[in-house]
């Protein structure tokens, strides 16, 4: 699904990541832990097309060179990243800004755009399974929304265009128990052999409710530990400064 | 050259010209053109005099000069102040015995003159350089006692009520532009709607400039008797030209007791090519006159397109309640200038006034919102409501915020806001991330930022402004 190859970034002269390695099969699910600052979110970002970067190495995805791809075109192609901050769009309806997504992303995959009634019936079918209030839907994407509606907004998300490689940029910050619950299980929900995900997490919290098939430790750019989830546990315990 | 052509097309595609034959007054601004314009439209003395006089008076003013967008001298010897398709010299009865290259012209630019294939339950008037060449649905509104037909028309047909309106909201005075259309306008459209009569479709009129060096003039002259309904739009176009072409129209609103007229424009004028050649000069006086109680005047704008936008269509709120709304989205992109907004002059008592206004600049753009709000010593209880929203793209274009307030009466409540924000990468980030393209991502962000005023547009317009805010910045990221 997605292999990275000694992977470099820079920003602003700042080296971040510092050649990683990283190789996820379809139907795996990856955690990343690791301390503040040590490229998680560069990670994800890199991964999903952010500009700025100055970087060297390749990824393949779905054995495609992912460098080639264009921010959309990685969306279109199944790649979803549910964002540690997502941003709030003033004017623009939450549903009709899901509704035009999901088309695009459809559009692009020669499949026919759902209208607005083919599209509420999925929404509140999605939206009553992962139990989150279709109330969000009616309200300005994101805006005013809680730090926990934000993010149960990215995994309604995440549930509605089916990814393939699902990149989660610690969703679980800032969230009460219920909101951890809604978001793992839609992850677990979506969970199959085809689907792949990777969950960056500063906690071990989520990786209760969501067992990894592996979890990995980043300490200054690059992959320092990689184990099962008992090394999640591990961590909790005896923190970073032991690997 | 083919090529670069169809490239340009691409960027305005109501850009091309129709290659027509036409009937042209000779060049220049003087007594004899202004003889020339009345006689081929046959019009009575009356009408003569009065464009005469606007012409004596015009010797008077000079060019307003306050304005922020400045642009060359324009030397008005050196324009035609009539263009019509020869075709168009004996009237053609209906629409069949249009030439055909005219109903051509209007199927290219999506207007649908052909009654039989209306799509929408809109009447249109077109209106093509100096002359109308179709009025649809004329027979439905007659049944209904509604006259809607060129000026031209009404001024035979309608002389008392041309009379007793023309010139009433906008007088011949009034400032350089506006009497030079009252000495030189050829035609626009004419609208009366009877007592008590809900208008049952909205009318609209399509103004095309397609001759070059030529300006256009049109007058618009709009009367909702008492207790009456009307909504009406504008759309305009023009081919591209590198000449800079001049649009001056004047546009007058009366609103008689418990009358409300709801007017709305889409303006898309050829906006000049990306490094700024060329492009239609839109200096245009719309103003309105609550005149009779608890009447409403509502002015819409979506001003995408012009070289220099530069209006303020007003309100003057005579009547005790009475109402003016103004919701204006003005887009300017690459070498654009926009000046505009609006005058709210509270006269009567409890009168209530509410401007939103959407400037977006991008490129190497400039926008300004120039407003005035005047509240009169008699005004008892007026009130307000003022908001002015700028959204910047790119850090080279500018974005300006004028508000006047005179107020002379201490129970009114004024209430003024205004921001300035910038599209963020974040947020275009966010939207690709989504699956949406660049240009979708922002066409969707500016139509979240526009959704105040173009949910103001009648149904079927709301869509083609949507579309059109976005294509108009399309190139404008990234």
């Amino acid at each position: 699904m997605l292999k990275i190859n000694n992977l470099s970034a820079k920003i602003e002269n700042k080296q971040i990541l510092n050649g990683l390695n990283l190789n996820v099969k379809a139907g795996e699910i990856h955690a990343i832990m690791g301390p503040n600052g040590s490229g998680k979110s560069t990670l994800a970002n890199i991964l999903s097309g952010k500009k700025g970067y100055e970087i060297s190495g390749s990824i393949t995805y779905q054995d495609k060179d992912l460098f080639k791809l264009e921010i959309e075109e990685r969306a279109h192609n199944g790649l979803f990243l549910a964002f540690q901050y997502p941003l709030e769009i003033p004017g623009v309806n939450t549903s009709n800004f899901l509704k035009t997504s999901l088309n695009a992303i459809r559009k692009s995959n020669g499949k026919k755009e759902l209208d607005a009634l083919e599209f509420l019936k999925i929404i509140k079918l999605k939206a009553a399974e992962l139990k989150i209030d279709e109330k969000i839907l009616n309200r300005q994407l994101n805006v005013g929304f809680s730090g926990g509606e934000k993010k149960k907004n990215e995994i309604l998300q995440m549930s509605l265009y089916e990814p393939n490689m699902v990149i989660l940029d610690e969703t679980d910050s800032g969230l009460d128990i219920d909101a951890l619950k809604i978001v793992a299980n839609g992850v677990n929900s979506l969970r199959d052999k085809k689907r792949s995900f990777l969950i960056i997490t500063h906690y071990q919290r989520l990786l209760d409710y969501i067992k990894p098939d592996f979890v990995h430790v980043l300490m200054q750019g690059k992959i320092a530990k990689t184990g099962c989830s008992d090394l999640a546990l591990e961590l909790e315990k005896a923190g970073y400064e032991k690997i | 050259m083919r090529e670069k052509e169809l490239e340009k097309i691409k960027e305005y595609k109501y850009g091309f010209s129709t290659d027509i034959e036409d009937v042209k007054a000779p060049k220049g601004l003087n007594k004899k053109v202004i003889q020339f314009i009345s006689k081929i439209k046959n019009e009575p003395k009356w009408m003569l005099d009065w464009r005469l006089k606007a012409y004596d008076r015009l010797q008077k003013l000079t060019e307003p000069d306050w304005q922020k967008p400045k642009y060359p001298k324009i030397n008005y010897q050196d324009l035609y102040y009539y263009s019509a398709p020869k075709s168009m010299k004996d009237k053609p009865k209906n629409l069949e015995d249009l030439d055909p290259k005219l109903l051509e012209t209007y199927k290219k630019l999506g207007i649908p003159l052909q009654e039989q294939k209306k799509l929408n339950n809109i009447a249109v008037d077109a209106v093509f350089d100096s002359v109308s060449v179709a009025t649809t649905f004329k027979e439905k509104l007659t049944e209904k006692g509604i006259i809607f037909c060129p000026i031209s028309e009404a001024i035979q047909k309608h002389p008392d009520l041309v009379k007793k309106y023309l010139g009433s909201v906008i007088p011949l005075t009034d400032h350089y532009f506006a009497t030079l259309n009252s000495a030189v306008f050829t035609d626009g459209s004419f609208v009366y709607i009877p007592k008590n009569v809900r208008c049952p479709m909205e009318l609209s009129t399509y103004f095309r400039i397609n001759a070059s060096e030529t300006g256009q003039f049109e007058r618009t002259l709009i009367i909702a008797d008492e207790g009456s309904y009307v909504s009406y739009l504008e759309g305009c176009t023009a081919p591209m030209r590198d000449e800079n072409q001049l649009h001056a129209a004047n546009v007058e609103l009366i609103a008689l007791d418990n009358a409300e007229i709801k007017y709305s424009t889409v303006q898309n004028w050829y906006p000049g090519d990306k490094d700024g050649k060329g492009g239609i000069y839109n200096f245009v006086t719309k103003r309105g006159a609550c005149r009779g109680k608890n009447s409403k005047i509502s002015w819409t704008q979506v001003e995408t397109g012009s070289a220099i936008t530069w209006k303020y269509p007003s309100c003057i709120l005579q009547g005790d309640n009475s109402v003016g709304e103004f919701y204006s989205i003005a887009i300017t992109n690459n070498y654009q200038k926009a000046d505009t907004g609006t005058k709210m002059i509270h006269l009567g008592k409890n009168t209530k006034s509410k401007i939103i206004s959407k400037g977006i600049s991008a490129g190497f753009a400039d926008n300004t919102y120039r407003g005035l709000v005047d509240i009169n010593r008699k005004a008892e209880n007026a009130r307000n409501y003022t908001q002015c929203d700028s959204l910047l793209m790119g850090s080279k274009c500018g974005a300006h915020t004028i508000p006047y307030i005179k107020n002379k009466n201490s129970s009114s409540n004024i209430e003024h806001e205004a921001t300035t924000s910038k599209i963020s990468e974040e947020q275009l980030f966010y939207c690709n991330q989504r699956g949406l393209n660049q240009e979708e991502a922002v066409s969707l962000i500016v139509n979240g930022f526009c959704k105040d005023v173009l949910q103001q547009l009648p149904m079927e317009f709301a869509v083609e402004a949507q579309k059109l805010v976005g294509i108009s910045l399309e190139g404008s990221v990234g």
